[in-house]
């Protein structure tokens, strides 16, 4: 057991040091370093100005979307090479988010599903931060669910004519481009009746509309879909294979979105060290203690866990299923640290705005984030699934429509009633 | 980076889990649960043959001289198979006091006993109940080299050769450590009552036992500390063991038991179980191989590793046998399933070494020095 770098990657992290030392915006570092979950501390146009311009300077300089194909934009770096890169970037990599779905998702999703043209038209422009992508998948009755979705697109000519709307579309305000799945076809089961898209946001009939979330910020959006017209040169691989596509989509969200979650514990800790009580340091409190070591494992455990994927693709391996656990861990930690930070504030517990509040709210701002968090990018329970039958070998649950025609597949408000409602009717109407 | 055991380790697992797969069946635990031996002596003679009980002595004293690692593969094995058998306190409590603590005659006299199994030790340290820093609860006394005092519960103390015992002396405030030969007229011991007997532990009386003192001599807290660091990384990778093992027999009896026309692994309540325990195990697995790390190359985080592999793997074990139980549903309760064997052993393993509170103090502790 070593943590060291073998020479090659020692040789590599200085390079890559050597390059964000001299090219990094280090006047916004602080700014940065102070950046905490659900509370962005720059105005949104500030931001993607800041972040389009990092993302071009490192296209530049080669050292964007490293592992992806040189001839797209890329360096065709290894995956370990990709690792040292996000460590060597720091706070930098903050200026990525608004990327992360067009580099870490739609641009997987194009490398291997797309024609040879449609990559060499868009990889380029994502990597450089030109385009900027966002997945149009869920849906309002869709959820967990995400193959039972309802936005149609027919076919006229050399054109597709789409109507629906998607939601919970984060980036839709500000993206060029999003990745469409949508339904061509309601006769049949509803995994095979899918196809995928891209589309030009700024499309006729297509309308997005922020949705201001829990606590007040809107990442997300819903998008409407009115008549809006497709070419068919946009479509991505076979009519009806949209399903199949979607999963490569999904496995590489996972990804994307693991590696850039903070647990809150650092922060925890740090505000326990500060806290006094009238018994003293609040830190010497055997309750408080008990807490810390328990968010303490988890946060370790998450770290020394991606060492161990780190190893295994030092090693040529491929990482094995022990990250798929990331998300859901951290969500949930983030949220009781947040509680019990809070529970610890007293009356000012409550307060939000950074110039009242402990710590400049947050821990405030994980509680109101962190309900979401525990949703997007595969709920908790979705995560326990895929845990429970991809890596423990479970059976699948069962699927009453799986087989069943897209068209015959009953929808929200018309199930029919529980048995046990029929009973209590009954009961009541005795005692009438 | 890496992050793994080598080729030679994984070797070295595949050769232990044979040994226990031979020697250690299921019946082995439940033998001693029932009978009235304190540890199954043919599995330590087997163990002892094998060289396990060397490993971690220097060849000059008849071991292997092997690094930190390779027992943490041998105690992983160990804690899936619930061995049961003295070797967490003859191994790593008793040979790594010798190691650290031990005259050069103390070390001669021993070590090789120790590597050959011919000799079982163990440390004698608690006295009383509650929560207390491990040279804090000491009472025992030696005085002209002769000792007095009562230790509970003082594992495998029944079956030990010899003792390692905290004790305090005329001279000094703080308690020092002693070694005596448990055949002594002065030692009275009885096997006490715990919650899993299939490892024993004892209540020592000492009435004027002659004891010897160890080296360096004064306050012995700092070597209490590091040795049970480093015994504590082993322990959590027998805990380890015991959690993968209770979630694959949990895992198994998922898919085998059919109820409501279905295999009781495809509800949800019994598949997020499942998944939960996974998900306790491999942050204790991550946990616990940073723990191998600072163990085997003596890393200034060794504080941190203990107290995380520790809490870790407890956590995991406790949480496995349990649900273990549960998803068996009432056969998992019944005196001859082995889910009850696990349920115990995980149950005393997060006793083991001080208990949680001890392991939690000792972990926020070192994160707040590493912060600072």
């Amino acid at each position: 057991m070593d943590f060291n770098d073998t020479d090659q990657e020692a040789e590599f992290r200085r390079e890559v040091r050597d390059w964000i030392a001299r090219n990094a915006p280090t006047e916004l570092w602080e700014t940065l370093n102070s950046f905490s979950f659900g509370q962005a501390k720059m105005d949104s146009d500030a931001l993607m100005r800041h972040s389009k311009a990092w993302q071009r300077k490192k296209h530049v300089g080669g050292w964007a979307c490293l592992n992806w194909p040189k001839a797209y934009g890329g360096r065709g770096a290894t995956p370990i090479e990709r690792v040292i890169w996000q460590q060597e970037e720091g706070v930098y990599a903050m200026l990525s988010a608004v990327f992360t779905l067009g580099i870490g998702m739609c641009g997987p999703t194009l490398l291997e599903n797309a024609s040879e043209a449609q990559c060499r038209r868009h990889l380029p422009k994502i990597a450089s931060g030109e385009e900027v992508w966002c997945q149009l998948f869920s849906e309002p009755s869709g959820g967990s669910d995400l193959a039972g979705l309802r936005t149609s697109a027919k076919r006229e000519g050399d054109e597709w004519v789409v109507d629906g709307q998607k939601i919970w579309t984060t980036g839709a305000h500000y993206s060029d481009y999003g990745l469409l799945l949508a339904r061509t076809d309601f006769t049949v089961p509803k995994h095979r009746g899918l196809t995928m898209f891209y589309v030009d946001m700024k499309t006729p009939g297509i309308e997005v509309r922020p949705i201001k979330q829990l606590n007040g910020q809107s990442e997300f959006n819903e998008v409407y879909f009115t008549g809006a017209r497709i070419p068919d040169a946009q479509r991505i691989g076979d009519v009806g294979a949209g399903w199949h596509i979607s999963l490569t989509t999904l496995m590489n969200e996972r990804l994307a979105v693991g590696g850039v979650m903070p647990t809150g514990f650092p922060e925890m800790l740090a505000f326990c060290e500060a806290l006094q009580t009238d018994a003293g340091p609040a830190i010497e409190d055997p309750d408080i203690c008990a807490h810390l070591a328990g968010w303490a494992i988890r946060h370790l455990g998450l770290k020394h866990t991606s060492n161990r994927t780190l190893s295994a693709l030092s090693n040529g391996k491929l990482p094995g299923p022990e990250n798929s656990i990331a998300k859901l861990v951290i969500s949930q930690t983030l949220q009781e640290i947040a509680h019990y930070a809070m529970s610890l504030q007293g009356d000012w517990g409550i307060l939000v705005d950074e110039a009242d509040a402990v710590d400049e709210g947050r821990f405030q701002a994980y509680l109101l984030r962190s309900p979401g968090m525990r949703i997007e990018g595969g709920t908790d329970e979705i995560l326990r699934n895929i845990i429970g039958e991809r890596v423990l070998g479970l059976p699948a649950d069962i699927r009453v429509d799986k087989t069943m025609p897209f068209n015959q597949i009953p929808v929200s408000g018309t199930a029919p009633s529980h048995p046990a409602a029929a009973r209590s009717d009954v009961v009541d109407n005795r005692a009438v | 980076m890496d992050f793994d055991f080598s080729d030679e380790q994984h070797e070295l697992r595949h050769q232990v889990r044979k040994l226990l797969a031979r020697w250690c069946p299921a019946s082995a635990p439940r033998e001693i649960l029932e009978g009235t031996e304190s540890y199954d002596r043919n599995l330590w003679r087997a163990v002892a043959e094998m060289g396990l009980t060397a490993i971690a002595i220097p060849e000059n004293y008849g071991g292997l001289g092997l690094a930190g690692l390779e027992l943490c593969v041998v105690a992983e094995e160990l804690g899936r198979a619930l061995a049961p058998i003295p070797f967490s306190s003859s191994v790593y409590l008793a040979t790594e006091f010798l190691l650290a603590a031990g005259s050069p005659e103390q070390k001669k006299g021993l070590l090789p006993r120790l590597a050959s199994g011919e000799a079982i030790g163990c440390l004698a340290l608690s006295e009383r109940s509650g929560v207390r820093r491990p040279a804090e609860q000491v009472t025992a006394k030696v005085s002209k080299g002769r000792l007095s005092g009562v230790k509970t519960p003082v594992a495998d103390g029944d079956v030990a050769t010899f003792a390692v015992v905290a004790a305090r002396t005329d001279s000094d405030d703080a308690p020092g450590l002693f070694l005596v030969d448990l055949s002594d007229p002065g030692v009275q011991r009885e096997t006490v009552r715990t919650i899993d007997p299939t490892r024993s532990h004892a209540r020592i009386t000492f009435r004027d036992a002659r004891a010897e003192p160890m080296a360096p001599p004064g306050p012995a807290s700092g070597i209490i500390d590091a040795v049970r660091d480093r015994a504590s990384i082993l322990i959590a990778f027998e805990q380890l063991g015991g959690a993968e093992r209770a979630l694959e027999m949990a895992r198994d009896y998922a898919l085998e038991r059919i109820a409501f026309g279905r295999q009781i692994g495809s509800f949800q309540s019994i598949k997020h179980m499942l998944a939960n325990m996974y998900v306790a195990t491999t942050l204790a697995r991550s946990n616990c191989y940073f723990g191998a790390w600072a163990l085997s190359s003596a890393a200034a985080e060794l504080p941190q590793a203990a107290a995380a592999a520790h809490l870790s793997a407890t956590e995991a074990f406790q949480l496995c046998s349990k649900n273990s139980i549960q998803i068996h549903g009432g056969a998992g309760f019944t005196w001859k399933s082995d889910c009850g064997l696990f349920y115990r052993r995980a149950n005393l393993l997060a006793l083991s070494l001080g208990g949680p509170r001890h392991w939690q103090r000792r972990l926020v502790d070192s994160l707040r020095s590493a912060a600072a």
